[in-house]
This record gives structure tokens, C-alpha cells and sequence, in this order.
């Protein structure tokens, strides 16, 4: 950790020329990918249709489809990665060596698209849809996140909360008939699960990552234990009712965002309204203030009378009661019902999204959309048929992760008393 | 039940727990007669741990039982009784199911015969068998810890090592089996280490944390196994299920004893152990991995490489990970499919952990723990409670020993500080 900071100076120079060079050629070989794999078996006259319309818009505003012709767009992909790669070999985009990765990147991903939707139609504003859906659930787990890190607590028991979450709104909304006490519910485990996070690092000062852990094997098997024993037999427990769709008037009906993002169920509005208080709780109150200096420099915190171990037991309250109500999402807000280990590391997913957007909540909301698209071009290649097998595609989400935990851990600042235990002296 | 197995003396004198004294010096407000020294102090932490684990297992066992539940309004003590009853009969079939019941043992010597005498061993048998990945898993975790790594990904590494090593077993004929199974259980290693190598590489050059990616790369290890199994030439000849072919019998680990299924895999573990304690302890490789894992400034102010020692000791972690791949496919199903491990590589943080990183530890954790797997499978079948009870219990007892202060302070006695020279969450930066 220390050691690539200290010796920044030579090791930086050294490691932004190799970073160029791989880039570089990484680039060229897309190009050469996009030109002679996906462009090869293509018929000339061949087009690609993207659908931009949503399905359920009813409203006058009529987007045509965008159509182009697949083999000619696949060149011009081709030329634009290859141009970009050769410059990035050749010179070098100083500090704009990230943008122009995202482009080259969002390039590829287009062409791949057009690709894979030759001859057919590829509903676009469909996987911007999905996109959404998918994100929702890890910038929950992202918000979570934010909340303890930046009062000093690593909260790595992310997956566990929603998963308890999960499981949770399911019993719960089932068992009441009523899906808000549901979630309301979800979100009181997920601060009991919190709290005990909070004891064991706090209190018996635990390593954090480890009092995590427990916390993810303690809830994935407490849930597998409890559906074996009662769901599997009373299954009308397993069987809650959704939260609709609630299509915001004159909002939903903007081309392309409105389909995106105001025609979701409730969860998407709360988590707007999350994104936004804790946004402007953190930067612009008191008690964000406070939370960042206990998180930055708790000794300094305390000097000036703020309760440091108050502070983080409050945060990682907070944290937990916000992904347990994300937990409670994956049962009331999208499947219905409860199964096995249904976040499939969601919850990991969202640290990495917290990371990637620097610890603010807008920044881990865009992070998860990122993470978000990964998972819905997937889910409808799979759909499309494609000649790739699925569960390579699958993969996608857990490996984009890996890319930008690697590409941008040390370009990211995490708050500085992240993970140490505070001792009074 | 569970002191009986512990209480067994076991000197304990790895070389490297001189910093780790047994006994405190300064136990002032604590009385003389709770003061414990040598091997039972050091034991008395983890047997209170799983007591206390046991104890919070049975209140999910009472709290879950719908009848208790229904019954307790009109009878409390009655549906308690009866629940408590349940609890009884569920712990009782897990150690039946673990060490084999007296009864069985009774009429199995007073008959004379081997067959029978050696069928009553068989639940021991099962417990041997299931400590063996236990042990492998739990020394590649102990090793991380001992580096400064916390190798979550042992269950990725372990199915990765377990295909690589099935691809040898089946794909490799003619060979007689001390080439051939020395061969696959070497590809099983490497399999493992490679998948180690990713976390270790990307943590050494870019501060990526191993947490992390070793979950995700759990994740793409399960799709990876997906794929290979619906692969034409891997997947079975007329089967649609995911199921890889048949190993040759040549690969597989021989037999203890005729009869049970207890094979030479236990061997590999308990060597494994031995030449992990000789790595940490004995050699110049091993200190670099502790001195990194302590303080990893000071290492690199020694000269030490942390890259380097960071690569390395995330891919042997991953190979032990990977052994234990292969005492499952070569020793007991002969082939790959998805219930390969039931979790094997996360119960290795739990030995790990009791253990606290020592190789001699984590076997002793390794047989309770694979007593308690192989006691579930009976109490499931005889008393419907399921199997994941064991999952619970095992992070009661990560958390109940990686918190001594909670021990101290539900049972009022001292017992003796936890490792602390470990912290893992030094943040995500680099």
C-alpha cells in the first residue's frame, strides 16, 4: 500500500509509459477485432436496427428507430479505435488517458451491438432499461457503503445486509400482506446486522473486513438455514406482492430518459431521494462535516468535542438501513420471491461502484450505471442468441469489476481513517 | 462433546508464537483460579467459542420450529420442552453422524467381524474425509493471513485446481498411477495457484484489494466451471446436466482402508501442513511473507520485495486452495460438477481464523469442523434440520474468536488476546 506512494515519483513515470504502450496496443487489437472477427462474416448490405422507443410509451413523441448499415459502422469503429490507438502509442493522452479509454471502450460496445444485432432489431432503450434496473440495487449497496466509509468504517458486509434484506421483504411482505412493512422491515434488519457490525468494530475493536465476513457468512447461511427449514414448506411465506411501476406524469414520457429513469417503482424514486439527501448531507450540513472529519482525521475530530465512536455507530446505522431496504428490492421490487444467494455478489459490486465513484453518492450512482450496462448487455445477448457461450458473457459484470477496482484503486482517494479503530488516548 | 475433542493435549510450539505469549503477565482484576497457561489456554478460547456458537445454534433451531412457535401461546413450557427436545435429538444425530455411535462400535467388536468393525468406523471415516479439503483451504487462507492477504477467493481457486485436475484424471490414459496422480494433483495445484496469481498480480502492481477481487473472480470461477461442463469433450458422453466425464481410476487418491471411503488425500493434508509450517518458519521466503504481513514498511526498508512476496504467497494460498479441488475430485466423486464444494473454501477463513494462522491449529480446526460437515448430512435426513445450520454456527465462531473480548466477556475469564498483529482493512488505496 504504502509502498507505491512512497516512491511515487520514479515508479508514476515509469508505470504511465507502460500504461500508454498497453493501451495502445489494447486499442489496436479492438480495432483489428472490431475489422476482421466482427465485421468478417457480415453480408455488405446488412443493417442493424437499434430500437429507441419504449415499449409501454403511449404518447404522441414518436422516435424512430436508428438504423445503420452494420458493416460500414463496424469499419468506422474499426478506424476510430485504430486512430485512437496509434496516437496513444504514438504520443500519449497525458491525463485524458481515462476519457479516451471510456470512449474506445463505448465504441466497442457499440460495435459489438451492432454485431450481434445484425439483421435483427436490438431494442437499445430496452438494455438502457434493464441498465437501470440493474443499477439500482448496487448503488443501494454503493449508498451503504459511503455511509460508513466515510465515517472510517470499511463496511464489506454489504452482500450480507441485502441479502438478509432480501429475505427480509419477502417473509415479511408476505406474512403482513402489506410489501411497505416489508421493506420497512428489510431496512430495520439491515440496521441490526449494521449494529453488530458496529459492535464488533467499534466495541471489541474486530478487524473490520473479517466482522464483515462473519457478517456475509452468518447471513447467507441464517437465510439458506430459515428457507430450507420454513419457506420450502410454507411457501405462501415466499409469495409477496411487487411494488408497481409508477410512471412519473410528464417526466416518463421524455424520449429515451424518461423510459430510463421515471418509470421505475417506488424503489428507484427513493433511491433519487437518497442519492440527494445524502449528497447534501454530506457536503453541505453539519453533520456531514462532521462525519467526513471523523472519517479523515478522527484524533482532530475529537479534539474539537466530536464524538468519534457516536459518529460511526450513527453511519453504520445508516448504511444498514439502506441496504437492507436495497435488499429488500431484489424480492419486492423485481423477482417477487426469495431464492438461495440471489445477490450473486451485488453487494460487492456496489463497493467497487463506491469506490469507482470516489466515495460521493452521484459518482457511485454513475459507477453502478456502468456496472448496471455491463449486466443488461449481457442479459440481452443471452436473450439474442448469439454464438458466444452465456456464461462467458456472464461474466461480464464480475470482470468489468476487476478492471476498475485494478484501473482506479490509488487514483481514488479513500477518506483517510478508512478501516482503522479509533482508541482515545 | 465438542471438549472431549479438545481437550486432547496438544503441545503447541510453532516457532513463531513468540509473539503471541499464552499467558499475560498483568491479569490483575481477574481472579488467580481463571488464569490458564500453555495449551489450555490457548485451546480455551476456540472450545468456548464453538460452546458458545453451539448454544446460539440451538436458539435458531427453537426459534425457527414453526410447532414451537404455534404451540407456544397455549403451552409455553411444554412447546419449549419439546423444542429443546428437537435441539437435543438434531445435536445428538450430529455427533452419531460424526463419530459413529457406541452401540454400533459394541456390536461391531462383540461380533468379531472386520467388515462390520470396519463399517462402524465409517462415520469417522466421513469426518477424516471431510476435514481433508478443510485442511488444505484453511492452511491457504492461514498462509494469506500470515502474509497480509485475505485469500476470500480460496472457493474459486479450489473448483479451478478441481477442473484443471479433473482434465488430467480423464483426459490422460495409460499412465500407471504414481505418474498419473502425482500429475493430476500437481495440475490441480497449478490450476489453483494460477487463479491466486490474479488477485496476487493485480494487488502487488496496482493496490487492487484482494478482497475484492478475489469474490469476483469466485463468481467468474462458477461461471468458468459452468461453461467447461456443458463443453463438448469435457461434459459427459449423453448427459445433459453439467457433469464432467469419469476420472481414470489411476488418478484417483488409493484407499486407507478397504471398505471406507477415508483415502491418502488426509496424507497430502496433514503434509501440506508440514511443509506450510516449514515454508512460514524455516525458510528465508517464509519470514519475507510474515515480515511483509506484519508490517510491510519495515519489509521493504529490510530491501524485501512486497510485490514479489505478495505474488508468490497469493499463488501457493491459491494451489493449497487447488489441492483441496483435487482431494474432493481425485478422493472422493472422481468427477466435476457444481456441488463439488459446499462451501469448503469459506469455512477455510473460519479455521483459519480459530487456528489463528498456525498450521498445527487450522488441522485441529480442520477435524471439528469437518465433524461437524459430515454429522450435518445425518442430522438433516434423521431431524429435517438443514444443512446450512453448519454455516451458521461457523460464523458464530469467526466472530466469537475473532473477538475474544466478547468471550471475556460473556464467561468472565480471561483467555488470551487474538492475534492482532493482523489487520487486513488498511483501507482500499494503494
Amino acid at each position: 500500500m504504502s509502498a507505491t506512494t512512497a516512491s511515487a515519483g520514479v515508479i508514476v513515470d515509469r508505470a504511465a509509459m507502460r500504461r500508454q504502450r498497453i493501451f495502445g496496443i489494447f486499442y489496436l487489437l479492438l480495432a483489428a477485432v472490431v475489422a476482421f472477427i466482427l465485421a468478417a462474416g457480415i453480408a455488405p448490405d446488412a443493417t442493424s436496427t437499434f430500437v429507441l422507443k419504449s415499449v409501454g410509451s403511449k404518447t404522441g413523441l414518436d422516435i424512430p428507430n436508428l438504423v445503420v448499415p452494420s458493416v460500414l459502422t463496424l469499419y468506422l469503429i474499426a478506424a476510430a479505435c485504430a486512430f485512437l490507438g496509434a496516437i496513444q502509442l504514438i504520443r500519449g493522452f497525458g491525463t485524458r488517458w481515462a476519457v479516451v479509454l471510456m470512449v474506445v471502450v463505448m465504441l466497442f460496445v457499440f460495435g459489438f451491438l451492432t454485431w450481434a444485432g445484425t439483421d435483427k432489431s436490438m431494442s437499445l432503450i430496452g438494455i438502457l432499461q434493464v441498465t437501470v434496473v440493474k443499477a439500482l440495487p448496487i448503488t443501494f449497496g454503493a449508498l451503504s457503503g459511503i455511509l460508513c466509509e466515510r465515517s472510517g468504517v470499511v463496511n464489506i458486509a454489504i452482500e450480507g445486509m441485502l441479502l438478509a434484506g432480501a429475505f427480509t421483504g419477502a417473509v415479511v411482505g408476505s406474512a403482513t400482506g402489506n410489501i411497505i412493512v416489508g421493506a420497512l422491515a428489510a431496512g430495520f434488519v439491515g440496521a441490526a446486522l449494521a449494529g453488530l457490525l458496529a459492535v464488533l468494530t467499534i466495541r471489541y475493536r474486530m478487524d473490520q473486513i473479517v466482522a464483515g465476513t462473519v457478517i456475509n457468512i452468518f447471513s447467507a447461511g441464517i437465510t439458506s438455514f430459515l428457507y430450507s427449514r420454513i419457506l420450502q414448506v410454507h411457501q405462501e411465506l415466499n409469495q409477496p406482492a411487487r411494488f408497481p411501476q409508477i410512471p412519473v406524469p410528464v417526466l416518463s414520457e421524455i424520449p429515451i430518459l424518461g423510459p430510463m429513469f421515471f418509470s421505475g417503482n417506488i424503489f428507484l424514486y427513493v433511491l433519487f431521494i437518497l442519492i440527494g439527501l445524502i449528497h447534501y448531507g454530506l457536503f453541505y450540513t453539519r453533520w456531514g462535516l462532521r462525519v467526513r472529519a471523523v472519517g479523515e482525521h478522527p484524533r482532530a475530530a475529537d479534539t474539537v468535542g466530536i464524538n468519534v465512536n457516536l459518529t460511526r455507530y450513527r453511519n453504520v446505522l445508516l448504511g444498514g438501513i439502506v441496504a437492507g431496504i436495497g435488499g429488500a428490492y431484489f424480492t419486492l421490487g423485481s423477482t417477487g420471491s426469495f431464492i438461495h444467494d440471489m445477490t450473486a455478489g451485488r453487494g460487492f459490486i456496489g463497493l467497487a461502484a463506491m469506490i469507482f465513484g470516489g466515495w460521493t453518492p452521484i459518482g457511485a450512482f454513475l459507477a453502478s450505471l456502468v456496472f448496471g450496462f455491463a449486466d443488461a448487455v449481457q442479459t440481452r445477448l443471452s436473450i439474442l442468441n448469439i454464438p458466444l457461450p452465456s456464461e462467458l458473457l456472464e461474466m461480464t459484470p464480475y470482470l468489468v469489476t476487476i478492471v476498475v477496482v485494478a484501473g482506479l484503486v490509488g487514483r481514488v482517494r479513500a477518506p483517510a481513517a478508512d478501516g482503522r479503530p479509533y482508541e482515545k488516548e | 462433546m465438542t471438549d472431549e475433542r479438545h481437550s486432547q493435549p496438544a503441545p503447541d510450539a510453532d516457532g513463531a508464537e513468540a509473539e503471541h505469549p499464552d499467558v499475560e503477565p498483568a491479569a490483575t482484576s481477574v481472579p488467580p483460579a481463571s488464569k490458564l497457561s500453555g495449551a489450555a489456554g490457548t485451546l480455551l478460547l476456540p472450545v468456548l467459542a464453538i460452546l458458545s456458537a453451539l448454544v446460539i445454534g440451538a436458539v435458531v433451531i427453537v426459534l425457527s420450529d414453526l410447532t414451537f412457535l404455534a404451540g407456544f401461546g397455549a403451552d409455553p413450557i411444554g412447546a419449549l420442552g419439546a423444542a429443546l427436545g428437537n435441539v437435543g435429538t438434531a445435536y445428538g444425530a450430529l455427533i452419531t453422524g460424526a463419530l459413529g455411535s457406541p452401540d454400533t462400535y459394541f456390536a461391531a467388536f462383540r461380533s468379531g467381524d472386520a467388515a462390520q468393525i470396519v463399517a462402524a468406523f465409517n462415520p469417522i471415516s466421513e469426518t477424516l474425509l471431510e476435514a481433508t479439503p478443510l485442511i488444505f483451504t484453511g492452511l491457504a487462507v492461514a498462509l494469506g493471513f500470515r502474509s497480509g492477504l485475505f485469500n476470500i477467493g480460496a472457493e474459486g481457486q479450489l473448483y479451478v485446481g478441481a477442473a484443471a485436475a479433473t482434465f488430467v484424471g480423464f483426459a490422460v490414459t495409460g499412465l500407471p498411477w504414481f505418474v498419473h496422480l502425482p500429475l493430476a494433483v500437481m495440475t490441480g495445484f497449478i490450476g489453483g495457484a494460477l487463479w491466486g496469481f490474479i488477485p496476487g498480480l493485480l494487488k502487488a502492481r496496482t493496490g487492487a484489494h484482494e478482497v475484492i477481487v478475489t469474490i469476483m473472480l469466485n463468481y467468474t470461477a462458477y461461471l468458468l466451471i459452468g461453461f467447461l461442463l456443458n463443453l463438448p469433450g469435457y461434459q459427459r458422453e449423453g448427459r445433459s446436466d453439467p457433469i464432467s466425464k469419469v476420472t481414470e481410476s489411476t488418478s484417483y487418491y488409493p484407499a486407507l482402508v478397504d471398505g471406507l471411503r477415508l483415502n491418502w488425500g488426509i496424507v497430502l493434508a496433514l503434509l501440506a501442513a508440514v511443509v506450510v509450517s516449514w515454508i512460514l518458519f524455516r525458510t528465508t521466503k517464509g519470514f519475507e511473507f510474515r515480515a511483509v504481513g506484519f508490517n510491510p514498511t519495515a519489509a521493504r526498508y529490510a530491501g524485501m520485495s512486497i510485490a514479489g512476496s505478495t505474488i508468490l504467497a497469493m499463488m501457493i494460498s491459491g494451489g493449497l486452495a487447488g489441492l483441496a479441488g483435487t482431494s474432493v475430485v481425485l478422493g472422493v466423486t472422481h468427477s466435476l460438477t457444481f456441488g463439488l464444494s459446499p462451501g469448503y473454501g469459506f469455512d477455510g477463513i473460519a479455521l483459519a481464523l480459530m487456528a489463528r494462522s498456525r498450521p498445527r491449529g487450522v488441522i485441529l480446526a480442520a477435524l471439528l469442523f469437518g465433524a461437524l460437515r459430515a454429522g450435518s448430512t445425518p442430522m438433516q435426513s434423521q431431524t429435517g434440520i438443514p444443512i446450512d445450520l453448519v454455516v451458521v454456527i461457523q460464523a458464530l465462531v469467526i466472530m466469537f474468536v475473532a473477538a475474544p473480548a466478547l468471550v471475556r466477556g460473556i464467561f468472565r475469564i480471561r483467555v488470551p488476546e487474538a492475534t492482532g498483529a493482523e489487520v487486513f482493512s488498511k483501507g482500499w488505496g494503494a
